[in-house]
Order: structure tokens, then C-alpha cells, then sequence
């Protein structure tokens, strides 16, 4: 009897115990969308709030571990790339099934390529593989539960480039909304919210064979405002916000410091560049300012980067060294540093070219006085502080600078279509890891090369050094190689400074303590990345 | 009430001042960052704190209201003379040239005129300097802000044109422009008076607005919407009381105007 009761009351303080903190079944997690998902077709999925119901509905073959951001075996227990990067072949997972009950098969697979690269579907997903127009992609569903899927051309970084394709049911009624992700889609008021209720058959066990997610359901309203957002935190209503600006997170640390996560620098950055197309209706002398490599340097020499990352961004955002991030573990060169804030050097650069004080006014050789003004999109004060910051630094070298907020269709209209600006500063919102997700960037034949697109034949020595080198990296599988001559590219890049880069954004987020195993990285999705290892505390699980 | 309209007046009188001595009474310049202290307190340095760049609070909302207060009313004046000129003559001359106007006229106001002035401003060239694109927007204001005013004067100018004593004034010979001058628009004071102080604090909002929207005056030239637009968010001002002066300055300069207005000079 005695004994009895002694378990009784072990039982007790595990079960109902304060302070449990074991991962925990069961309970609803609570968050907010920024928006309505504008598609629940995974192969559909561009805005934020699509990819975040695929994310976690979805079952991918392959997953990038966005702490390590190594790429990891899912749906696949193991892939070969051959074929100098145009085949890839998986082995799949046997006795998977779908949420709905049907059977996962390599015939799945090769449904969702067939649909994936349809033309008349136009998938976001898709353009990624689309390395050539030239011919069909192949899928192979070959024995022992292999698939085979052969591009007309190379891809590199093919693999990772599955991490984003959720496989869609060949013979599923429910179509898309069959799902091998952790959860599926149970419930959807249009505007209101959504709830995505546990999948039982999907395949992940933790290490004590128990079934994942331990969380039974996800609840997702959609909120715009963000100070709602806010208080519902708070309130403990939600159990975390997965992106925060700098203003937002500091109003959590001041609130409660344990629900604050900095996770460090981003894959974001924010720049500025000028414009450099050669038939843009810019005077002469503006467009020989623009073009001098000791122009560009000089003036991001005399930008503050330490005091726009501590004033503007409270502190939560690093001073950019070039185009990837140092968040990016595999490819930043780590040779290369921010360039210092040093007005003396700037001044002694621009004199290189001709340029002089006069009465604190900066000249070029044939007398102009530099002036020029920057655009920025209206609305986002983080840039509008950043420009008024620039404005007053570059007043230290005699340089006039006129800050210029417009709204977004029209600043798109001047940097793509009518080239009627001087300079711009936007940022770059990235979530790729791979430089090809750069090509559309770097290359000088493309459209977004900002600061001179779509070029016939590269302008400029250097455009064409980098064309040449982002086509080596991407023609070759050795990453060793890759890396070499993507480590070139960023050391033109900051040597030219086509792209002025100014700061990287920290990833920030608030983590309510009732989440456990939540550990906010820089990658998106920075809280839930880890959603079916996630768990709430034995009260919130029991209360919801 | 009498004792308020006096109290109004010198309220006014005493902000008019203060901003058009800025220059004398702002402790440092409206542009100026102190970066080692962005988001401070009020001290003695800076009697109002310091936004989020560092910039004196107080000097920003001394030349801020400068900026609003004087080319506010310059715009709610090219806007009345407007709107007396065309209501003025269309209620004047009655028939199809009133049909007409105030058809124009509410075409006019069924325009979206939020959109076209921010179209209107993205057109404008880039290299505008911060003074010449305050006056740019306040210019617009007053160009497309008439309308309104106008079918108010058309409607009174019609009254008066069909009274006696400009009955009178016809059989004794007057006509055409000495008609308009020296019999209507004399009687048409008070109306255009009261169109003029209700325009001002309309264009104070209005550049308000467009500040918020990020397309009113350019920095680093502070304005009553650049100053207004730090308390977006409702938590942002929780604990930072001092951050609600130009608010509250906003509504007693705009309560002072309606103070001003005396009870004939108030529209119906």
C-alpha cells in the first residue's frame, strides 16, 4: 500500500508538478501570420505566409538544418548527385503514409516534379530548377524505392534546393491537402485564422520513439498590427513572435529579457548603390562620379556603418561586410572585414580623382559641387533614419545629400524602368544560402544587376571577372572550387563596391517560456524551424 | 467668450513668435545628431530629450512648427483666393456658367486627391533641396484644396446676387467687375475669413499625413508630420511623456484658430 501510494505521488509531481519542463504532448502553439496565406499549394507558395503553412504541413525530401544548415535526410534516407550536377537520385523512406492515410511511393515524387515544373503552373519553387528551357525534366521511379529526376542542365546546390519542395500525393482525393509534413491543414477561416491539427502518420520518432510533434495543434491568427501582436505576447496568448524589429524587441527585453532572442547577424542586409546605366538621363559629370571605383569607395568610407548599426538599429544589426553575411557559415569570406569609417581616407581617395574641398564644399574637377540625393521607399523608417544618418556623415566631406522617400511602384519604376535616380538604398531580404540565388544579382546580363541591368556585354572589366566567376562556381559540383571562386567574387565586390553594404539585420525574435526546445536561429523560420521537437509546459499543454 | 478668443490670439501670437526666433532660442540645430545620446531624456541640454537620431527634441519642434504654421496659412489663403475666384464668378453670373463651374467643381472633389498629390510628388525631380520641396507640398495643398470652399462661396455669392441692394446697384448703372468688386466681394468677407482659418489646421493634417506617409517634407527639415509620426504605435510613447509635446501643441494651436473665428464668422 505504502508503495502504492508513494507512485501515486511520484506520478503526481511529474504529471501536475510546477516548474516540469520535459518535452510535453499535447497543447495548442499559438502565433501570429503578418497576412493571409494567398495559397495553401505548396508548389504555389512565394509569400511569407504560404511558406510558413508549408513549412509546417509540407514533407520534403531533403531538410536544411537551420541550426547547422547542414542538409539533412527527411522524406530521402540518402541522395546521390551525378551526372555533373543534371541527376539526382533518392532512396526513399518505405512505409511512409500521407496525412489522409494513402501511401507515400517514389511515384509521388515524380508527381510532384511532373506538376512542380509544369509551365502552365508557374511555381515559385519550380524557377529554381529551371536552369535551361531547353528540355523536360525526367523522373525515373526506379526499384528498390529509388527515384531518379535528370535536369537538362547542371544545377549546383541541387540537392538543397529540395528543402523548399513539399511532395504532393499522386493519388490522394484530398490532393495538396494530403500532406507528409508534421501537421495538416484542419481547419481555415479565411482572414481569421487557421489551425493545423497533428499528422499521426508522420514519420519522425525522438530519440525515445515517441511519435513527433509532441504539440497536438497549431493555431495561426492572422494579424497584421503588430503592436496587437505585441500585447497578445504579453498576455501569453501566443507563444512567440518569429521575426522582430529592433524597436519591437527592445520593448520585449524591457518587458521580459527571457523571452528576448537575438540569434545574431541575418542573411538581410541593407545597401545603397548608384546609378551606374549608361543611357540613364543623368548629367556627364554625375555619371563619371558614379563610375569611379574611388568615388564609391570614398563615400563608404565615410559612412558610419558602427553608428548606423548602434543608433538606428538599437545595436541589433552589424556593420555589412559585402554580399553574404557572415550568418552564412559555409560561404562569407572571412578574409574580407567591413571597410572602416574613416573621412581623412575618403577625402584623400576622392582627391585621386579630381575632386576638392572648397569652403567645405566638396568639387569635382570641373567645378560641379557634389550633390546628389538618395531614394528609399516611404514608410520604412529604419531606411529614412539610415539615409538622414548617411546625409549628415557625408556632410563631413563636403558632399550634399538629399534624402528622397517614395512610395514603393514608384521607386521600382525609377531603378528598373526609367533609371531616373542618382542613388538608392533598399535592402535585400535573403533566404538562400547557395550563391546561384545571387546569379540574378551579379551577373551583368541580368535584370536585377541594379546599378547597371540587363547588360549586352559587361561594362566594366571587373562585371565581366565576376560574370566569368559566378558561371565557374555554378558549373562545377567540387564545393572546394566553388568556394574559391565565390570568395573571388566577394573580394571584387568589396573592392568596387557596386552595392554600398551597410548593415546586417540581426535575427530577432520573443520566445514565450512556456515554448520549450525552441532555440531561434538566423535562418527562416528562426523559431519553429524545430516545430515538431517543439513542446509546451504541462499546464499550458493541459489548459489549451 | 470674448476672453478666450483673446486668450487664442495671444497663444498664437506667443508660438508665431517662438518659432520665428528659433534660430535665437533652439538650443542647437534642428539637423544636428548627438549621437552619444539618441532617445534621451529631457536635461538642460536638450529641454525636451532627443529622438531617435539624436536630434534636440525642442529645436526640431520649434522649426517644425515654423515650418507648418507659416506656410500653412499661406496655403489656406491661395486656396481661398481660389475658391472666391471661381465660386465668386459662378455664383455671380448664375445659369450655365454656374452649371458648369460647379460641375468642373465636383469633378474636382471626387478626385482622389491623396493619390494624385502622391503621384504628383514622385514626378517632382529628386534633387529638390529640403526648403524647396516644403514649399512644393504646401503649394499643392493650396492648388487642389479650393473646391471645397468654392461651392460654399458660389452658394452665398448667388444669395447675394439676387438681393436688393445689388438689384439696386444695377439700376444705377454699376456692372461687370465694378459690380463684383465693390458689392460682392465686400459681402463675401466674412464667408472667405472663415474658409481661410478652417483651411489652415486642414493643411496642418493634411501635411500631417503625408508626413506619415513619408512623402511630406524632406529631412532632415522637421514638420509637424515628421515630429507626429514618432508617436506611431500606441506603446511607443508609454513612459516618454515629453514625447507628446508637438501633439499637444498640434491641438492647441489647432483649437486656438476655431477660437479665433467669432460666431458670424463660423460657418453654418
Amino acid at each position: 500500500m505504502k508503495k502504492l501510494l508513494t507512485s501515486f505521488v511520484l506520478f503526481t509531481l511529474i504529471a501536475f508538478g510546477p516548474g516540469r519542463v520535459m518535452a510535453q504532448s499535447g497543447g495548442e502553439l499559438h502565433f501570429c501570420l503578418r497576412s493571409e496565406p494567398k495559397t495553401l499549394n505548396p508548389l504555389l507558395a512565394a509569400d511569407d505566409a504560404s511558406e510558413t503553412i508549408r513549412y509546417l504541413t509540407g514533407g520534403v525530401l531533403v531538410r536544411v538544418n537551420r541550426l547547422t544548415q547542414e542538409l539533412e535526410p527527411a522524406l530521402a534516407t540518402s541522395w546521390t548527385v551525378t551526372n555533373g550536377g543534371k541527376t539526382i537520385t533518392f532512396e526513399l523512406r518505405e512505409g511512409l503514409r500521407f496525412s489522409d492515410g494513402t501511401p507515400f511511393s517514389a511515384g509521388d515524387v515524380a508527381f510532384t516534379m511532373q506538376q512542380l515544373m509544369d509551365p502552365a503552373l508557374h511555381s515559385p519553387t519550380g524557377d529554381a530548377f529551371r536552369s535551361s528551357e531547353a528540355a523536360k525534366v525526367e523522373t525515373q521511379v526506379l526499384p528498390k524505392n529509388q527515384v531518379r529526376i535528370t535536369f537538362p542542365a547542371p544545377i549546383a546546390g541541387l540537392d538543397r534546393l529540395f528543402d523548399q519542395v513539399a511532395i504532393m500525393s499522386s493519388k490522394s482525393a484530398q490532393k495538396e491537402m494530403a500532406v507528409l509534413g508534421p501537421y495538416y491543414v484542419g481547419e481555415n477561416k479565411a482572414g481569421s485564422y487557421l489551425i493545423l491539427k497533428r499528422n499521426s502518420n508522420y514519420w519522425e520518432k525522438d530519440p525515445a520513439g515517441r511519435p513527433l510533434p509532441y504539440i497536438e495543434s497549431v493555431r495561426l491568427d492572422i494579424q497584421q498590427n503588430r503592436d496587437l501582436e505585441m500585447l497578445r505576447l504579453t498576455r501569453g496568448e501566443i507563444h512567440f513572435i518569429n521575426s522582430l524589429d529592433a524597436e519591437y524587441f527592445d520593448k520585449v527585453v524591457a518587458q521580459d529579457p527571457s523571452m528576448a532572442h537575438d540569434a545574431g547577424a541575418s542573411l538581410d542586409s541593407e545597401q545603397m548603390w548608384f546609378n551606374q546605366v549608361a543611357n540613364s538621363p543623368l548629367p556627364p559629370y554625375k555619371k563619371a562620379w558614379f563610375t569611379s571605383t574611388n568615388f564609391r569607395r570614398a563615400l563608404s568610407e565615410a559612412i558610419n556603418r558602427e553608428d548606423l548599426a548602434r543608433i538606428v538599429f538599437h545595436g541589433h544589426a552589424r556593420p555589412a561586410v559585402g554580399l553574404v553575411s557572415p550568418a552564412n557559415k559555409f560561404w562569407f569570406n572571412a578574409k574580407l572585414e567591413a571597410h572602416p569609417f574613416d573621412q581623412k581616407s575618403a577625402l584623400e581617395r576622392l582627391a585621386q580623382d579630381g575632386f576638392h574641398l572648397q569652403d567645405g564644399v566638396l568639387r569635382d574637377r570641373g567645378g560641379h559641387a557634389v550633390e546628389f540625393s538618395v531614394i528609399t521607399n516611404s514608410g520604412n523608417k529604419y531606411r529614412e533614419r539610415m539615409a538622414t544618418m548617411i546625409q549628415q556623415d557625408l556632410s563631413g566631406i563636403g558632399i550634399k545629400l538629399n534624402v528622397v522617400t517614395l512610395d514603393f511602384p514608384s521607386l521600382i519604376e525609377r531603378i528598373s524602368r526609367t533609371f531616373d535616380y542618382e542613388a538608392c538604398l533598399l535592402g535585400l531580404v535573403n533566404d538562400e544560402l547557395d550563391p546561384n540565388a545571387q546569379m540574378t544579382v551579379w551577373l551583368s546580363s541580368a535584370d536585377s544587376h541594379q546599378w547597371n541591368p540587363s547588360q549586352k556585354t559587361p561594362a566594366t572589366a571587373w562585371e565581366a571577372d565576376i560574370d566569368k566567376l559566378m558561371r565557374a562556381q555554378a558549373s562545377t559540383l567540387d564545393p572546394k572550387k566553388r568556394k574559391e571562386d565565390f570568395d573571388k567574387v566577394q573580394e571584387i565586390a568589396w573592392q568596387q563596391e557596386p552595392f554600398i553594404y551597410l548593415v546586417n539585420k540581426n535575427a530577432l525574435s520573443a520566445v514565450s517560456p512556456a515554448l520549450h526546445n525552441a532555440h531561434p536561429v538566423v535562418l527562416r523560420p528562426q523559431v519553429y524551424w524545430n516545430i515538431d521537437r517543439l513542446s509546451l509546459t504541462g499546464e499550458v499543454a493541459r489548459n489549451r | 467668450m470674448k476672453w478666450a478668443r483673446t486668450t487664442a490670439i495671444v497663444f498664437l501670437l506667443a508660438v508665431c513668435a517662438a518659432c520665428l526666433l528659433a534660430n535665437v532660442i533652439a538650443p542647437a540645430s534642428y539637423a544636428r545628431q548627438f549621437r552619444e545620446q539618441p532617445n534621451a531624456s529631457p536635461s538642460r541640454q536638450h529641454p525636451l530629450g532627443t529622438d531617435d537620431l539624436g536630434r534636440d527634441r525642442f529645436s526640431r519642434l520649434l522649426y517644425g512648427t515654423r515650418v507648418s504654421l507659416l506656410l500653412a496659412p499661406a496655403a489656406a489663403l491661395l486656396t481661398s483666393l481660389l475658391a472666391a475666384l471661381v465660386g465668386g464668378i459662378a455664383g455671380f453670373a448664375g445659369g450655365w456658367v454656374e452649371r458648369s463651374v460647379m460641375a468642373g467643381t465636383d469633378l474636382f472633389l471626387s478626385l482622389p486627391w491623396l493619390f494624385l498629390l502622391i503621384t504628383v510628388r514622385a514626378l517632382l525631380p529628386l534633387n529638390v533641396s529640403p526648403i524647396l520641396s516644403v514649399l512644393i507640398t504646401f503649394a499643392m495643398l493650396g492648388c487642389l484644396g479650393w473646391a471645397g470652399a468654392a461651392r460654399i462661396i458660389c452658394a452665398d455669392a448667388r444669395v447675394l446676387a439676387q438681393s436688393d441692394f445689388i438689384l439696386l446697384a444695377r439700376a444705377s448703372g454699376s456692372n461687370g467687375f465694378r459690380l463684383l468688386w465693390r458689392h460682392l466681394v465686400p459681402n463675401l468677407k466674412p464667408v472667405l475669413y472663415a474658409q481661410f482659418w478652417i483651411s489652415v489646421p486642414v493643411f496642418i493634417l493634411t501635411e500631417d499625413n503625408l508626413g506619415i506617409l513619408g512623402l511630406g517634407v524632406a529631412e532632415p527639415l522637421p514638420s509637424w508630420g515628421s515630429l507626429l509620426r514618432e508617436l506611431e504605435g500606441f506603446s511607443t510613447v508609454s513612459g516618454q511623456a515629453w514625447q507628446l509635446a508637438p501633439l499637444i501643441l498640434f491641438i492647441l494651436v489647432v483649437s486656438s484658430f476655431h477660437l479665433v473665428l467669432t460666431k458670424e464668422e463660423l460657418p453654418v
